[in-house]
């Protein structure tokens, strides 16, 4: 074919390109909810109130089965809630990294009164965007720093991760336990410390063996981190990563784990031991309110647990003995009451310091800013972010 | 001891992958084509493959569909490149970022699907010798079949006039265009080619490596993919043993995590990725080597009426 027709081929198909690219985006998302079209001025008697414009930021893939997918699904309880007074968005695989900023100052900008930014790496990007837009309302999950139109929320996913920890001890038979972990920050040194604080209540001989992949979410390197914790003695496996692929990994070895952040026992129902879930509704809901009714204030901290109906220990698996689930529920019932705390000392770290003095409880400062191993763990904390 | 044999068996496994992608990778480097779109066909591949044996219940159906997928796609790009002789770079780059929204968008339907029961694989007899055992014979048949493979690249590549040809398109598409060969056919065979062993990897992760569909879930090993075929100077062998490579340090050093090593697991986490850049770089240090084995069209549009 002649250069000329070549010229007008490419340019066809170059615009067919850009329009399906613009179609199916760049492994990003966008999906606005329908809104509750506003009544135009001229015709209905009386003019119902403009939707509350709710947005979300996610980490990772609504598809994610675990941390995303929790936040998601508070997202349509949300929506069921309020109906058609509020429309709610949504943007996936938001990096953590001045990307975020972007997108964050892209939503604010297309009318969204409040905002959820669900990773800790949305932080700073959050904190710039508050300062410059102030008629928003900003919520950080996980974070610590707050503003005039900015708080944080968090939920205590160590009292999951201790949960699980119960049943771990009693159900091990080579005492060795396995962590896939992904980042280290507090959180998850949180989460690794409560899971072998619960395992060494109904067991003291046990051991914890942590492998860090230094992500949130990658399934075939969650799936090796098992695979090299298994080959590594360990027959229970937890993790703080965002995928099943650690419970999947168990379950073709022949060994058991936890589902972390939504309810993953669908995915491996040999395996399944209990999924420690967050339900992040009630916050949702709570804040929402708060905008609609104008009590919406800046600068606090929100970190629920058992108590407030975030945290739970779900599907427990049917060979966990009747003791145990008796043990959990027990658990469950002092933390919504209050006298049952995890973090009350004597508790030592793996270097033999003690970290909480005997009958001493720590607080949540102590435990934001918590750096080390308990006595159980193996190895040395990694200088993580 | 044991923990080493299974550390190898490990190995293994985690090398299929990458060798497959990245042989696919090097049938299309030696006729000059550089597809940066690995990544997009291995996680299509993937979603077909998995959304294949979730409705038919069979792994071979499975891997069928993603090698279909991934000659589809390759087909595709290769149109583009070799006829419509658009940059290579850019069209393989979209090629990638199309295949990584249209999975992640077909997939969204298939997030909490499972498979039926993975059956462990092993070998008869090979598989009761006491180390060796555990650590070679206990793999899914797709491992040996990439190990075959390799050797029947290299016997095509090297030993046979077909595989000459190939090269030869390599090396200066104007000669064999100008000796008779269709070119542009050679081509597009090797596109399709390696579009299929992506396809082909790509199933294998989402059908036997982490038997599950999360989206993005190959998560950049098409670019590491990408990344070996060029370390190992294009030679079969060699890219094996990359990929092995890779596959085994990123195990081991997860290993030596779990052993509770007193290395920052950052440092660990960043070896593969070293070890290989090294070891690769080290027997490919002759530049005479490089010369000799680099395709000297790659990434050059071919005009067959100038």
């Amino acid at each position: 074919m002649t250069d000329l027709q070549k010229r007008s081929l490419l340019k066809i198909a170059a615009l067919t390109a850009v329009a399906s690219a613009a179609l199916v985006g760049c492994g990003k998302k966008e999906e606005p909810a329908p809104v509750a079209a506003p009544a135009p001025a001229a015709s209905a008697p009386a003019p119902k109130p403009e939707p509350l414009k709710i947005a979300f930021a996610y980490v990772g893939p609504v598809g994610d089965g675990g941390w995303t997918f929790a936040h998601d699904n508070a997202r349509k309880a949300l929506e069921k809630e309020f109906g058609d007074k509020i429309s709610t968005s949504f943007v996936e695989n938001v990096p953590e990294s001045a990307d975020a900023e972007r997108v964050i100052r892209d939503m604010a900008s297309q009318g969204n009164k409040l905002i959820f930014g669900t990773t800790f790496g949305y932080m700073d990007p959050m904190l710039k965007v508050a300062a410059d837009t102030k008629g928003v309302y900003f919520e950080h999950a996980t974070g610590y720093k707050q503003s005039e139109n900015m708080r944080t929320y968090d939920t205590r996913t160590y009292e999951g991760a201790y949960m699980a920890g119960v049943i771990a001890g009693k159900m091990t038979k080579s005492n060795v336990l396995g962590v896939v972990a992904s980042v280290a920050i507090p959180e998850v040194l949180r989460n690794i410390n409560a899971f072998t604080l619960g395992a060494q209540s109904s067991n003291a001989k046990i051991k914890t063996k942590v492998v860090w992949i230094g992500e949130w979410f990658n399934p075939p390197k969650e799936t090796e981190a098992a695979t090299s914790l298994i080959n590594g003695g360990a027959d229970i496996l937890f993790q703080n990563t965002d995928s099943p692929a650690v419970l999947k990994t168990a379950q073709e070895k022949g060994k058991r784990a936890f589902g972390w952040d939504s309810d993953m026992s669908a995915y491996a129902p040999k395996a399944h031991l209990a999924s420690s879930a967050i339900n992040w509704a009630p916050y949702y809901i709570k804040a929402t309110h708060e905008v609609m009714d104008g009590t919406w204030k800046g600068g606090g901290n929100s970190w629920w647990g058992v108590k407030e109906g975030a945290i739970d220990l779900v599907s427990i698996a049917d060979d966990v003995p009747a003791e145990t689930k008796a043990k959990i529920d027990e658990v469950k019932a002092g933390l919504k009451d209050g006298s049952f705390a995890i973090w009350k000392g004597p508790i030592v770290d793996n270097t033999g310091k003690v970290q909480i003095k005997k009958d001493e409880v720590a607080d949540d400062k102590f435990l934001g800013g918590l750096g080390f191993y308990v006595k159980g763990v193996e190895g040395k904390v990694p200088n993580g972010k | 001891m044991d923990s080493y044999a299974l550390l190898l068996a490990a190995t293994l496994n985690a090398g299929t992958v990458l060798a497959l992608a990245s042989l696919g990778l090097l049938v299309n480097e030696k006729v000059g084509i550089v597809n940066l779109g690995a990544e997009g066909m291995m996680l299509c591949a993937a979603i077909a493959g998995f959304a294949t044996a979730v409705h038919t219940g069979s792994d071979v159906m499975g891997f069928s569909v993603g090698i279909l997928v991934g000659a589809l796609l390759a087909a595709v790009f290769g149109v583009l490149v070799i006829w419509l002789n658009t940059n290579q770079f850019a069209t393989g780059l979209a090629l990638s970022l199309f295949g990584t929204g249209l999975s992640a968008f077909v997939g969204t339907a298939y997030v909490q699907e499972k498979l039926v029961d993975r059956a462990s694989f092993a070998i008869p007899y090979l598989s009761d010798i006491p180390w060796l055992g555990v650590a070679l014979f206990r793999q899914h048949p797709l491992v040996y079949i990439t190990m075959a493979l390799t050797g029947a690249m290299i016997w095509f590549m090297y030993k046979t006039r077909a595989g000459l040809v190939l090269r030869s398109v390599g090396e200066s598409p104007e000669s064999a265009h100008a000796l008779g060969y269709p070119v542009r056919f050679i081509r597009l065979g090797a596109v399709v080619a390696g579009g299929a062993l992506c396809g082909l990897a790509g199933a294998y992760i989402s059908l036997i490596y982490t038997p599950l569909w999360a989206e993005g879930m190959v998560a950049g090993k098409g670019w590491i993919a990408l990344a070996l075929t060029t370390f190992a100077t294009w030679r079969p062998g060699r890219v094996l043993l990359g990929a092995y490579l890779f596959g085994g340090v990123t195990m081991l050093q997860l290993h030596l995590q779990a052993l509770g090593v007193q290395i920052p697991s950052q440092l660990l986490n960043s070896l593969p990725y070293v070890a290989t850049v090294v070891v690769l770089a080290v027997i490919s240090r002759n530049p005479q080597w490089i010369r000799i084995n680099m395709p000297a069209s790659i990434g050059k549009p071919f005009y067959p009426g100038s």
